[in-house]
């Protein structure tokens, strides 16, 4: 078969692409040169989309046109508009499109070669059309946790776990069975749909803090779905990018899930976070009276006479869009020649690196925030520790309680610094359910108070305190 | 070109494990300060799937295989102007001291 002369050129423009996605992907490494790396993505991705505008294959291009101004349209309005805050949710979003696109096109190849496909093709088919589904309705509902239309905390009911894997074992089942019996079409639409069950459920029980490594798993799965959609065209940008995909989004999560001191099984099955009226009761008793408050100008009095203040944010921080507020306390107490650091845990927000985004946008340096081991080398010499809307990163229960569901976590050492202010709106526990015993120490204080307000408030008050005294 | 699908099979998975090997040693070297950058740039190149859905859409072979591409073009290329125009957007906005 002889091999038409644009097809060998296409093949070597998809090669460009691939090379142009490592290059892009390999400038991510540094902070210096990662806008390159993402133009550099961007020029591979429209090589290969012209390349296959070219392909004779296709016959007529007004659909092609219409998808592409109705998706370019509401891919960019996402993309201008949508907060930093909520990146989280447009993040699974679109995991939850990329997973669609491939299920599809897996699902229109065996609409019209199915019945005469042969085994290995009918695999890679169902594999992604598997991983597609689970990716769209999975995605779709980690978006909706994380845009509270549905519960975050985990939804739980009688033989839960037994029941998802119960189905997700039928599934694989009948994609075995299409494998030798590719023609059974009633079967393949069944296993579509019953993975686009399966993606809801298993995401149900698994609760907002867990997203982290939630969103890195479904960032995988769609990864490995474009992977499989290139072994069905037999098309090698796909099954490189696909990789590259799958891969990235496996390791976060396995970087995150480490940052918990959990399995995968942990996070997926243990339907983490569930909270008992019971366990409210207990940490009552845990605080009564042991609690010492304080105010905005007491912080604010605190800071002035820092020499270095660390600052740890969690996701309270996004709930109450706090970053700006936080940026310009920073900047006002490093005018004032105090040092301000921040102290990032891998998995304080919703997502890997939620935190530094929002720190970003407010206007901190990145030489400013400091990864976990740096922070806690350097607690011990911060005259203050200033922690925003986070509360199980910093539970030292997870050092000193081997009982507790924390247990090995790593965590950031704000207890050594010499006084801590917890700015919380109240005693309510974190995702983990546990009392904090850090907010009891002897050199803690609490400043009860929306995140954002009591930001304010302190710099309100330090701003006073200035124009008092000149 | 001859070849069994068996041997093209066989061809992708060098490619794929290959991919994914020198993916796993370029992402690990990718500091956390950029994880969220680096999970939208790697979702928008997974938007490649576009390729498969343009196909798709535009072999005019009946109503319904038209209808799939139709929306697997829209799902993917929100993804891929979103996909880039968000990581350039959220880069923007990263600045070390020095710079300003």
């Amino acid at each position: 078969m002889e091999v038409e002369p644009f097809m060998n050129w296409l093949n070597f423009i998809y090669f460009l692409s691939a090379v142009f996605f490592i290059l892009g992907i390999k400038g991510m490494t540094d902070p210096r040169t990662a806008r390159q790396g993402n133009f550099i993505a961007a020029a591979g991705m429209v090589l290969a989309i012209v390349g296959t505008l070219l392909r004779k294959e296709i016959v007529s291009y007004e659909w092609i046109i219409i998808g592409f101004i109705i998706g370019g349209t509401i891919g960019l309005l996402i993309a201008i508009f949508m907060p930093m805050t909520r990146m989280p949710e447009r993040i699974a979003l679109s995991h939850s499109f990329g997973g669609l696109a491939a299920s599809l096109v897996g699902i229109s190849e065996y609409y019209r070669h199915g019945a005469e496909m042969g085994n290995v093709k009918i695999a890679a088919i169902g594999f992604e059309v598997l991983f597609g589904s689970i990716t769209f309705t999975g995605s779709l509902m980690a978006f909706g946790k994380l845009a509270e239309l549905i519960p975050s905390r985990p939804i739980t009911y009688r033989f839960q776990n037994q029941s998802n894997i119960l189905l997700f074992f039928i599934t694989i089942f009948i994609w075995i069975y299409l494998i030798f019996n590719p023609s059974a079409s009633h079967l393949f639409y069944a296993m579509v749909l019953l993975c686009f069950l399966v993606g809801i459920l298993i995401v149900l029980p698994i609760g907002g803090a867990d997203m982290p490594v939630v969103i890195c798993l479904l960032n995988s799965y769609a990864g490995l779905a474009a992977a499989a959609t290139g072994f069905v065209l037999e098309n090698n940008i796909l099954i490189i990018a696909g990789a590259l995909d799958g891969g990235s989004g496996f390791i976060l999560a396995i970087l995150m899930s480490k940052a918990m001191n959990r399995s995968f099984a942990n996070v997926l099955f243990g339907a983490f976070g569930a909270i008992s009226e019971e366990l409210k009761q207990k940490q009552d008793e845990f605080y009564a009276g042991k609690i010492k408050a304080t105010t905005p100008e007491e912080v604010a009095y605190l800071l002035e006479n820092a020499r270095l203040v660390m600052i740890v944010p969690g996701y309270g921080l996004a709930v109450s869009q706090a970053q700006h507020v936080l940026g310009e306390l920073a900047k006002y107490l490093k005018s004032k020649g105090v040092d301000v650091k921040f102290a990032i845990h891998p998995v304080a927000g919703r997502m890997p690196g939620h935190m530094n985004v929002l720190l970003a946008e407010a206007g901190v340096p990145y030489d400013d925030l400091l990864e976990l081991e740096p922070s806690n080398n350097l607690f011990p010499e911060a005259d203050v520790a200033i922690v925003v809307g986070a509360n199980d990163v910093v539970n030292p229960l997870a050092r000193e309680d081997k009982n507790s569901p924390i247990a090995g976590m790593p965590i950031l050492d704000v207890d050594r610094a010499k006084t801590v202010v917890v700015i919380k709106r109240s005693l309510a526990p974190g995702f983990a359910g546990v009392p904090n015993p850090l907010f009891i120490k002897e050199n803690t204080l609490m400043l009860f108070s929306d995140a954002k307000q009591g930001l304010q408030e302190i710099l309100n008050s330090l701003r006073g305190t200035v124009s008092r005294l000149h | 070109m001859e070849q069994s699908p068996v041997g093209g099979i066989i061809i992708g998975l060098y490619i794929f494990t290959l991919a994914a090997f020198l993916g796993y040693h370029l992402i690990t070297r990718v500091p956390p300060l950029l994880h969220t950058p680096l999970m939208s740039l790697t979702n928008a190149i997974s938007s490649i799937s576009i390729v498969g859905a343009i196909l798709v859409a535009g072999m005019k072979h009946d109503k319904f295989t038209t209808a799939l591409g139709f929306i697997a073009v829209i799902a993917a290329s929100i993804n891929l102007f979103g996909g880039y125009a968000i990581t350039e957007r959220m880069l923007r906005m990263f600045r070390g001291r020095g710079i300003r």
